[in-house]
Order: C-alpha cells, then sequence, then structure tokens
C-alpha cells in the first residue's frame, strides 16, 4: 500500500479492492462483479458512513475514530491500519490515534457472547468482557460510542434501552445514534467480506474455474 | 428522554424465550419516522414504499441513503439468482448467522425464507432449537451452517481450510462467494436488530 487509499481519489478507489488487493481483471474482479450491485454498494456505503458530505452531527473524526477502533477489535490489520491512517491525516484525529490503538489492545476479546432474555436458552448465556472506555483522553461522547461499538462487536445480544439512553446522556441524538449503529453494523460485514476475499485470494482460483491467465 | 417507553403490559408485550419459526413483532426502542414525514429521499432509502410500514425500516430511514445502499446490497446477496448458491442456502446461513449471534427475530424470518425455498424444515428447526444442524442433515447444509458460523466469529475464523472443504463437496467459487457475503451480511442485519429493538410473539398467540 504505497501510494494510499483515499475516499477522495480521482478516480475513484474501491476500499474492498484496494485492502485486498484485487487487479482489475482478476478472478476476484470477476466473481465480485457478478454481484455488481453489492461491489457498487457496499462502496457507497463505506462512503456514506465514512466520508459524508454533510456529517450530520457526527464528525468524519468521530466516524474514522469508531471505523478504526471496531477493525482493530476485529484484528484485520490492513483495514485497521487504513483507518487509523485516514484518522491521522483527518481534523483533530491525529491526537486520537494513540488513545484508539491502546482501547483497541485493552478491548479485543472473542466473541460473540452475552444473555438471552431470561428462560430456556439462558443455559447458553456466555459471560465475557463488558469494556468501559475511559473519557479522559476523548471525551464523554466519543467514550460513550466506542463502548457501544464494544458491545455491538462482541455482545450483541446484550444490547438494550439503557445502553441506547447512556449514548443519548452523553450527547447522541436518536438520528446519530441510528448512523452510529449503522457504521459499526456495516463495519462487521465489511471486514468479513475483506476477510473472506483475502482468504480466497492466498487460495488461488479453484482448479478448472477461471483463467489461468487473469489469476492474481 | 425520548427512548420509546416500554410501558405496555407483559400480556400485550411478551418477548420470545425461544428461537422459533413464528411471526415476531419487532418494536424500535428509538422513534421511527413518521409516514408524514417522509420525503422522496426516505422513499428512495427505504427501497420498497411497502416498508414504510415497517418501525424497523422506519427507524433507519433517519439515515435514509445508508439505508438504501444497505437495502440495495441485502438484494443482490439474497436474491440475484444469476449463477452462485441457491437461495434456500443463502437463507440457511443467515439463518445459522442469526442463531450464532443471538438474533430471535432474525432467526425466525430467514428460517421461514429457507424453508419457502425448499429447505428442510425439520433440519431448520433443530438448528433454532440446539444451535447445530441435525448430524443426519446433508454435508452441503452442515458445510454452509458451520462456514457461516465460522464467518461470523470474532476474530473471524474462516480459513483457507474452509475454502479447502468447500471445494471439495463440490462448491465452485461463484457459491462461496455468495456465502461469504450472506453470512457476513447478516452480521450487520443481526447487530441493527438486536441494538435497536426487541422482539415479541404475536398477541393472537398468547391465550
Amino acid at each position: 500500500m504505497t501510494t494510499g487509499f483515499s475516499f477522495e481519489a480521482e478516480p475513484p478507489q474501491d476500499l474492498i479492492d484496494y485492502v485486498v488487493g484485487i487487479e482489475s481483471g482478476s478472478w476476484l474482479d470477476t466473481l465480485r462483479r457478478g454481484r455488481n450491485a453489492l461491489r457498487d454498494n457496499a462502496q457507497q456505503s463505506a462512503v456514506l458512513l465514512l466520508n459524508p458530505e454533510r456529517d450530520e452531527g457526527f464528525s468524519r473524526t468521530e466516524r474514522l475514530a469508531v471505523a478504526s477502533f471496531v477493525a482493530g477489535l476485529h484484528g484485520e490489520q490492513d483495514i485497521y491500519r487504513l483507518y487509523l491512517g485516514l484518522l491521522e491525516r483527518s481534523g483533530e484525529g491525529h491526537a486520537l490515534s494513540a488513545a484508539i490503538r491502546q482501547f483497541v489492545s485493552e478491548g479485543r476479546t472473542r466473541g460473540p457472547y452475552g444473555a438471552y432474555p431470561k428462560g430456556a436458552l439462558s443455559k447458553e448465556d456466555l459471560n465475557g468482557l463488558v469494556f468501559d472506555v475511559s473519557a479522559g483522553k476523548i471525551g464523554n461522547r466519543l467514550s460513550a460510542a466506542l463502548k457501544h461499538a464494544h458491545l455491538l462487536v462482541y455482545h450483541p445480544r446484550d444490547a438494550s434501552a439503557d445502553a441506547l439512553e447512556a449514548l443519548q446522556q452523553a450527547g447522541w441524538s436518536e438520528t446519530a445514534i441510528v448512523t452510529l449503529s449503522q457504521l459499526v453494523s456495516f463495519l462487521t460485514f465489511q471486514v468479513r467480506i475483506i476477510h473472506g476475499l483475502t482468504v480466497l485470494r492466498h487460495a488461488g482460483p479453484a482448479v478448472g474455474q477461471g483463467l489461468p491467465e487473469s489469476t492474481s | 428522554m425520548s427512548i420509546t417507553q416500554q410501558n405496555a403490559s407483559p400480556q400485550e408485550h411478551r418477548e420470545p424465550a425461544l428461537f422459533t419459526t413464528a411471526l415476531l413483532d419487532w418494536h424500535p426502542w428509538l422513534s421511527p419516522l413518521e409516514e408524514s414525514e417522509l420525503t422522496e429521499v426516505h422513499y428512495e432509502g427505504l427501497v420498497d414504499r411497502a416498508r414504510a410500514k415497517s418501525p424497523y425500516f422506519m427507524l433507519l430511514a433517519r439515515d435514509p441513503q445508508v439505508l438504501g445502499a444497505r437495502t440495495r446490497s441485502d438484494k443482490d446477496i439474497f436474491y440475484n439468482t444469476a449463477g452462485g448458491l441457491p437461495r434456500r442456502e443463502r437463507e440457511l446461513a443467515a439463518t445459522a448467522v442469526s442463531r450464532f449471534n443471538g438474533c430471535i427475530y432474525c432467526a425466525s424470518v430467514h428460517a421461514r425464507f429457507s424453508e419457502r425455498q425448499g429447505g428442510s424444515a425439520e433440519a431448520l428447526a433443530v438448528l433454532l432449537a440446539t444451535g447445530s444442524l441435525p448430524v443426519d442433515a446433508t454435508e452441503a447444509w452442515l458445510l454452509v451452517a458451520e462456514v457461516a458460523r465460522q464467518i461470523s466469529e470474532t476474530p473471524v475464523g474462516f480459513s483457507d481450510v474452509h475454502v479447502r472443504v468447500l471445494r471439495q463437496a463440490g462448491f465452485n467459487d461463484a457459491e462461496i462467494f455468495d456465502l461469504i457475503n450472506a453470512s457476513s451480511f447478516f452480521n450487520w442485519a443481526n447487530r441493527l436488530m438486536l441494538s435497536l429493538g426487541y422482539p415479541t410473539l404475536p398477541v393472537e398467540k398468547q391465550a
């Protein structure tokens, strides 16, 4: 990744292709274009959530901080580094990068876990880390968002009305909570697509499928 | 405080304590938009205008463009039948992921969808009840459910070994890609449904 990724590059760069290392015309490019609406809308989702034209009360720096945190929690190094890099180059983001790295190393665990509504499923309840993000270096608003992101990444079945109320008390509007929820949830999708395509790239095309000269 | 109060009586709003194929309701914890607030931008985000009747989509319509991109991704993953995995297996993956993450509402919807597309009702019922398919399920189904689960672990557990085993079982790369897409997408969907509201059993079934 010597050239770097930018949402504003011309011609536009596809984020997933960039991170996975998918070349135009390769077998994985062909595979992705077999689901072209998905390819376009995965990119569109990333642009809308991470580089919006209007930030609607949820700043670009905050979005990139959440994205770095979520990618880091998954241990997906390439996308984690990409988001940290974008964070460091955004407005006041440089100061946040060290804090995010620290929260990632403290917050990483294994999921999913959590509790079910009381009853027959309670025997499947799994305890796990309930991560508290200190507001010290980053402020109440972002620390509440990161705490919520950790809940959604690792133990979404513990989610509750109280968790949303905590966000509201930290200054998040209802609309901004919807966008924050979309951002974190979308990222859990995006990192899995990146992971899956990276596994396929290393595996290479199945013998007898795809054209040998188009492999990369 | 604008969090929707859970002030209905337990009789009217009983949360399911088991995975089920019953038709559940879903109630948002935040206020959805009202139909009178919708503009063309919102309808474009909803994609299908009938979704203005759904509290889930009307809540997500607070960020209409993001909802639109989500919905168009969803439709291509689950309804584009040009090549790739049969729809009943895509819906099986959605069900297996939802069972693993613990989304009772999502699992009920997609178990029904898989069944409607020709999936085994018995196998799906066992998956919902126990978290695993019965041992006598087909090899293809066992693999789809297993890979869906590996993709849903954090950190992600999917590896080259799964690609090899899927190929040995006869899955081609377009089918494997659909399985990755369907499983990944339900990690997105489950987290929205689990964190923005809660499911209830249909009122008429609670005698």
